[in-house]
């Protein structure tokens, strides 16, 4: 039985926007809502929305950079919430970040030896031959040589950034590694290299990530169990298998539909979502997804609707889950393709 | 030029002196666009589809650089047409371009009417002589026209929507203003760099859409430079792929995605999701234009590389009626 | 060395780099160039008031001193004095350009609407103002200037701490939980370095033209030193008649105070982000 490494209870963060001279109070922007998760030792759970979502608030929250405004947040069993701002990043220790552009969150004028040694140095490793060691050791282990040390962060080809980008945090010793979009800008023939990297690190390392992307075809290939963001809040989560082959919500449903497909001529059968996102400081009421879903009814203004179990391991927010299971099943052209 | 072509480049090289010696970035590129079709242009980062795009366009990046070959468009070769007429008459006019990222493409302090308006003023609305004076019927006239612009690629609230600033709109929504631009002049042909690589997946199945039904609607060619072969697939009715600035292959979209035979496309297509649950890359990177590897191109990295791929540059084998090409010393059989 | 090259293309910057380093050369160097060291100062009324020729190249001044030995030596306290102001206010303006670049909330508010109230004054008529206050003479003139100049540098380096602080690195450092000092010293500083040195460069000319200023209206340096300015104000009385006396002390602060600026904009120009993109 897998133990559960991090568990978010009821976590929302919530951002006072800066209030101008003159100017109204503005409602306060929830970037995450009421968000449960468990991230069990060893897996890797993804979490997908689109941009303006609250997965980078939910991140950074999780990392202790944003201070949750409700809920707490476990650690292999302590809690971590309610520390003071500049102790509750020291206490999630335990959990690193990786960058979505590790090229750019390098110092530019720092060689990345340097850089290396310094998250080393900043992380409490005091003794400078062990640091030494250690970058080498972690250099190998993303598959660099020695010789990148003395490279500066433009030298280096997006995968190479992404590589220094891992074997900058794996030097620390983290078991928790939260990877924000990390195969964004890199070509597919690359993305796959990126990925399995990281797969086999996980496995050399003993680690647990929570990996972040906005896409679900990156995701499928990684993760074991995946949850859906909308509007700073999770409207469904479940196993891979399940959220691919047997999705619930509407707006997964969506997601999944438009993701490009390998199959000339079938753009005039997709359906697209019609609409943007709304704009996080203006939620829509109810179920924030009413506006743009294709099933919603008046009642899905009216009620917030709760993550509710579908089958074991998958939860879903929608008042009109069986409704919509009806529907799809007289007609299941309405269901993405890869779940017909 | 035969008829039913609206671009043909012919043998078209780039090479650019950096510090390091020339880099030749394009060697020896040919590409037909057909009235009315769409075309993909697939390749890895770094294999010149940008810098095809841009010498289209006749914007290549400043510094020193050669361009040899020709680019025709409706019956002129672009590459010795003066700058003047290129300004006025073919960029923005009669070939359209749809930027990559939506958010740097718009100036922050002029409302998109503005930018759209400049548009009209400096080419003229099609059938009006551009230089005419800019009075205020004409600027009336104009707004008109990017109203239904705007309306034609469904951007709510058209008529307010001009007066709004860029930050105002979404992503989505600004890559809609810039579609709006680029068919402004009833372009022939838009070239399109990357158009959704920036937006969400919703927001860009809506951007594949509407482009495939305005090519439609307006009767235009597309040149579509894109590095995902899921967005090709949806959109486009041939493919080329590229290598290193050189053509790899070209053949209808179908064939392409379902008989790919050139070993780099076969390799594109099966990094897809789609092809395969398993993580699948390409090893190697792409060459650096200044130094390429001896004869084709790609050998270093070909698993079906054989001892006189890195002899001689492997010509282009045209399949059954120029539909396909391909170049592999694999395929020796193919010629007609 | 592309950079290097770079600038060497760039004409005027070269000159400019030229000038200063004659400039630095002469001051270090000037009693032992200064070919009349003893007629620099020793009054001598037989030869006042003589013409540019050979033996006085730059003529003689109304008390008779050697005009080209005292611009010689003028140039020790001009470089000094523009180093020193140049020096003091980058140690009062960088600190707290950082600390409110980095900052938010009521402090970085406080720093930066007392340097604006600053910068809205005029520097010289500030500096004329505190140099009154002050004794006189040309330390409170130096301090005056010191006073006064640092806000350009609070500016330049809050702007530039500002563009820094946002940049994914500094979110990369605070997410592994760097101190605040370290982040600051070791990778803003440096990150703002460029812009700084452009500026301290053009403000070293325009130190030079400030102090000389001060010199003529008599709040600076004091006679008998050797002062540009100082000598410039001496000479009115002597106009149009000894035209020499005037002119030469005032081509060299023209030359000096031009060669720091080609030199502030042939390094700017260099350091500009977006020529540095390109390369």
């Amino acid at each position: 039985m897998p133990k559960v490494l991090v568990e978010l209870q009821d976590v929302s963060t919530t951002f006072k926007p800066r209030r101008k001279l003159f100017q109204d109070k503005l409602p306060p922007i929830r970037a995450v809502e009421r968000v449960s998760l468990t991230l069990m030792e060893g897996e890797i759970l993804g979490v997908i929305g689109e941009s303006g979502c609250g997965k980078s608030t939910l991140a950074r929250t999780i990392l202790g950079l944003q201070t949750e405004t409700a809920g707490q947040i476990v650690l292999d069993g302590n809690i971590v919430s309610g520390l003071p701002a500049r102790h509750s990043r020291k206490a999630r220790r335990d959990i690193q970040y990786v960058h979505q552009d590790p090229g750019a969150a390098l110092d530019p004028w720092w060689r990345v030896g340097a850089s290396l040694d310094e998250s080393l140095k900043v992380g409490g490793v005091a003794d400078p031959v062990e640091r030494a060691e250690r970058i080498d050791r972690m250099l190998n282990a993303v598959g660099l040589n020695a010789g990148f040390r003395s490279r500066y962060p433009h030298e280096l080809s997006g995968g190479q950034q992404r590589r220094i980008g891992l074997a900058r945090i794996l030097g620390l010793h983290p078991r928790i590694v939260i990877l924000d979009e990390p195969t964004s800008g890199l070509d597919l023939s690359v993305q796959a290299t990126v990925l399995r990297l990281i797969r086999d690190l996980r496995n050399q390392f003993g680690l647990t990530y929570l990996f972040i992307s906005h896409d679900l075809s990156v995701v499928k290939r990684m993760c074991d169990r995946i949850a859906i963001m909308y509007l700073g809040r999770i409207v469904e989560v479940g196993s891979a298998e399940q959220i691919f082959t047997n999705p619930r919500h509407p707006y997964t449903q969506a997601l999944l539909n438009a993701a490009p497909r390998l199959r000339p001529g079938q753009l005039e059968e997709i359906e697209a979502l019609a609409g943007d996102p709304p704009n996080p400081a203006r939620k829509p009421s109810g179920c924030a997804f009413h506006t743009r879903c294709p099933y919603a009814d008046e009642r899905c203004s009216q009620i917030e609707p709760e993550l509710r179990e579908v089958r074991t391991g998958q939860q879903a927010a929608c008042i009109r889950l069986e409704a919509i299971a009806q529907q799809t099943a007289r007609t299941p052209e309405l269901l993405p393709e890869i779940a017909r | 030029m035969r008829d039913d072509l609206v671009l043909s480049v012919r043998d078209l090289s780039v090479t650019v002196h950096s510090d390091d010696g020339p880099a030749k970035i394009l060697d020896h590129v040919n590409l037909e666009l057909r009235r009315g079709e769409i075309m993909g242009v697939a390749g890895e980062s770094g294999c010149g589809k940008s810098t095809l795009i841009r010498s289209i366009l006749g914007i290549l990046p400043h510094g020193a650089h050669s361009v040899t070959g020709e680019i025709q468009f409706c019956g002129e070769n672009l590459l010795s047409m003066p700058q003047r007429r290129l300004e006025r008459e073919i960029r923005g006019a009669a070939i359209g371009f749809i930027p990559q990222d939506p958010y740097l493409a718009l100036n922050p302090v002029f409302t998109v009417g503005d930018q759209l308006l400049e548009i009209l003023r400096w080419h003229g609305m099609p059938g009006e002589s551009s230089d005419r004076r800019y009075t205020r019927s004409v600027r009336a006239r104009h707004r008109e026209r990017i109203i239904e612009l705007l309306d034609a690629v469904q951007v709510p609230d058209a008529r307010n929507a001009l007066d709004r600033y860029p930050h105002e709109f979404s992503g989505g929504q600004r890559q809609r203003l810039l579609i709006a631009g680029a068919i402004a002049c009833q372009p022939q042909i838009i070239l399109a760099d990357e158009p959704t690589t920036a937006l969400d997946v919703t927001t860009q199945l809506q951007i594949l859409k509407l482009l495939k039904e305005l090519a439609a609607r307006f009767d235009v060619s597309m040149l579509l430079v894109t590095h995902d072969f899921g967005v090709i697939g949806q959109l486009s009715d041939r493919v080329t792929i590229m290598y290193a600035g050189q053509t790899a292959e070209y053949g209808p979209t179908g064939e392409i995605i379902n008989d790919p035979r050139h070993p780099y496309t076969q390799m594109l297509i099966r990094c897809h999701p789609d092809r395969s649950d398993e993580l699948i890359g390409i090893p190697g990177q792409v060459p650096v234009p200044v130094s390429p590897p001896s004869g084709c191109r790609f050998h270093p990295r070909c698993p079906a590389a054989l001892d006189i791929c890195s002899a001689a540059r492997p010509p282009l084998l045209y399949g059954e009626a120029d539909r396909q090409a391909v170049a592999c010393v694999l395929y020796s059989e193919i010629v007609s | 060395m592309l950079i290097l090259r770079r600038f060497l293309r760039d004409v005027p910057a070269v000159i400019g780099a030229l000038i200063v380093l004659t400039l630095v050369i002469v001051a270090i160097f000037a009693p032992y160039i200064a070919p009349r060291l003893a007629e620099a100062f020793d009054s001598n009324l037989m030869m006042r008031l003589k013409p540019p020729s050979a033996d006085y190249p730059f003529g003689t001044d109304g008390l008779g001193r050697d005009i080209l030995s005292r611009v010689i030596l003028g140039t020790r306290p001009a470089l000094a004095a523009s180093l020193i102001v140049v020096l003091g206010a980058m140690v009062i303006g960088i600190p707290l350009g950082l600390i409110a670049g980095y900052r938010d909330g009521w402090v970085s508010e406080t720093i930066m609407r007392v340097t604006d109230v600053f910068l809205a004054v005029p520097q010289l008529v500030l500096a004329l103002a505190m140099a009154q206050i002050l004794s006189g003479g040309i330390w409170s003139a130096i301090l005056a200037l010191a006073l006064t100049y640092w806000p350009f540098f609070t500016r330049t380096v809050y702007s530039e701490t500002r563009r820094v602080r946002s940049a994914l690195f500094i979110d990369a450092l605070e997410s592994l939980g760097a101190s605040r000092l370290r982040i600051l010293t070791l990778h803003v500083m440096p990150n703002v370095a460029a812009p700084v040195i452009v500026r301290a460069t053009a403000g070293m000319g325009f130190t030079i033209l400030t102090l000389a200023v001060l010199g003529f209206l008599g709040v600076g340096a004091a006679p008998p030193d050797p002062d540009w300015g100082l000598t410039i104000a001496e000479s009115r009385q002597y106009l149009p008649q000894s035209w020499w006396y005037a002119t030469f002390p005032g081509l060299a602060i023209f030359i000096v105070v031009l060669g720091f600026s080609f030199l502030g904009d042939g390094l700017r120009d260099l350091v500009d982000p977006r020529l540095r993109r390109s390369r």
